[in-house]
């Protein structure tokens, strides 16, 4: 049975799987064929929402050591948290 | 809307720091916006010639080359001079990078109907130096713009974020963006850092837009009207912790965009004070006294 991986990215509020998700990213490998997800508001509202949904989590954020001069400093989106779904496409 | 003179005010100038962005509808008139149209597309054909090797042709207003200063683009009759030297666009302008900035570069962004073409969210040029001087990013739209009619879409307040363009490409969606759509002659001007993106027009009508980046060429502090200023500007008690005022620049810096919660919104905080401490010229100011606690602190390891 061919199987393929839905994968859902949320970034949350901090970095505990219970706060809110502030940003979102879906790729589907099933082609359309698994679980749409909607596209104009977030899927789940916090991490945890999504386990509750069935969706596996495969990544989560570690804390990381600053570097002295840039720790007041703001970039990337920090906390990430990478969840897989695998569906049968029986193709 | 801009003061009288049509320099920005501190009010305005703070949502800038906090937002990244600021907003004008329909501010160029619509004699202008008709006849632009036409201009755009000398340009854009002459872009096309120089980017493939070719010679750009006569016809339109001459490129502006990189450092040339903006008082000597787009000399007269060019209507895209004329745009950009209208009191109200000029005030914008000084207002944020000071008189006659250098022209950078620009572009004639045209999507034509039913265009698929959708970008991931970036940030223009490569990542930037670590002080707060800041260019600006002009975008003039000619033309109405419905909401699928492929407008910009852009995140606020993403501005201050020391990010890669290729890095915040994996966010297909940020609670609070915005997918820009308007009147005729409306004029956005970004910091060079707020995330964007250009979006798929479904519609049946070809979109334009122009779009200028600007390079102050003097520091960027008090060019605005400063009529509001003495009144809004507070000092480092203004604290939400202790004291704090609701009519202040802090006020304005303090409010978070949806997507800015928890804890983080505390850094953005941090970097929107260190921003109008250039602006202002102050460097005691402060939101929330989170770089002043730290600075009070720091002064005592010299005493001893």
């Amino acid at each position: 049975m061919p199987v393929r991986q839905q994968i859902l990215y949320l970034w949350l509020a901090e970095g505990a799987l219970d706060t809110e998700t502030i940003a979102w990213a879906f790729h589907d490998g099933t082609q359309g064929k698994g679980p749409p997800l909607p596209d104009t508001q977030p899927p789940y509202a916090t991490g945890l929402a999504a386990l509750e949904q069935g969706w596996c989590l495969i990544q989560s954020p570690a804390p990381y050591a600053l570097h002295p001069g840039t720790e007041h400093e703001v970039s990337y989106l920090a906390n990430e948290f990478v969840f897989e779904q695998r569906i049968d496409t029986n193709d | 809307m801009p003061a009288s003179d049509h320099r920005l005010t501190t009010h305005e100038m703070a949502q800038f720091v906090a937002d990244g962005f600021l907003r004008f509808d329909a501010l160029v008139p619509a004699d202008i916006n008709q006849r632009v149209i036409e201009e755009l597309r000398l340009l854009e054909a002459k872009k096309i010639n120089l980017i493939v090797g070719l010679p750009p042709g006569d016809d339109g207003p001459p490129q502006p080359a990189s450092l040339t200063p903006l008082s000597q683009c787009y000399p007269q009759p060019s209507v895209l001079g004329t745009m950009l030297n209208l009191p109200q666009v000029q005030g914008i302008i000084v207002s944020l990078v000071g008189p006659d900035p250098l022209f950078d570069h620009d572009f004639v962004h045209r999507l034509p109907a039913g265009s698929e073409y959708q970008q991931h969210l970036h940030v223009d040029a490569v990542i930037d130096s670590p002080d707060p001087t800041f260019d600006i990013q002009l975008f003039y739209f000619p033309q109405d713009v419905a909401p699928d009619g492929g407008g910009t879409r852009f995140v606020p307040a993403t501005h201050l974020r020391r990010t890669r363009a290729e890095g915040v490409g994996r966010y297909q969606h940020i609670l609070g963006e915005q997918q820009y759509s308007g009147e005729a002659g409306t004029v956005m001007v970004f910091h060079h850092g707020l995330w964007h993106a250009g979006q798929p027009n479904p519609g049946d009508v070809d979109r334009w837009m122009y779009k200028v980046r600007l390079n102050p060429r003097v520091a960027q502090v008090g060019h605005w009207n400063m009529d509001d200023f003495d009144h809004m500007h507070n000092d480092a008690s203004d604290h939400t912790f202790a004291q704090m005022r609701h009519d202040s620049v802090a006020q304005i810096l303090r409010t978070l965009q949806p997507w800015q919660k928890g804890h983080e919104g505390r850094y953005e905080q941090m970097q929107r004070a260190r921003l109008w401490r250039y602006l202002s010229g102050d460097a005691t100011f402060d939101v929330d006294y989170y770089h002043t606690r730290i600075e009070q602190r720091g002064r005592l390891e010299g005493q001893h």
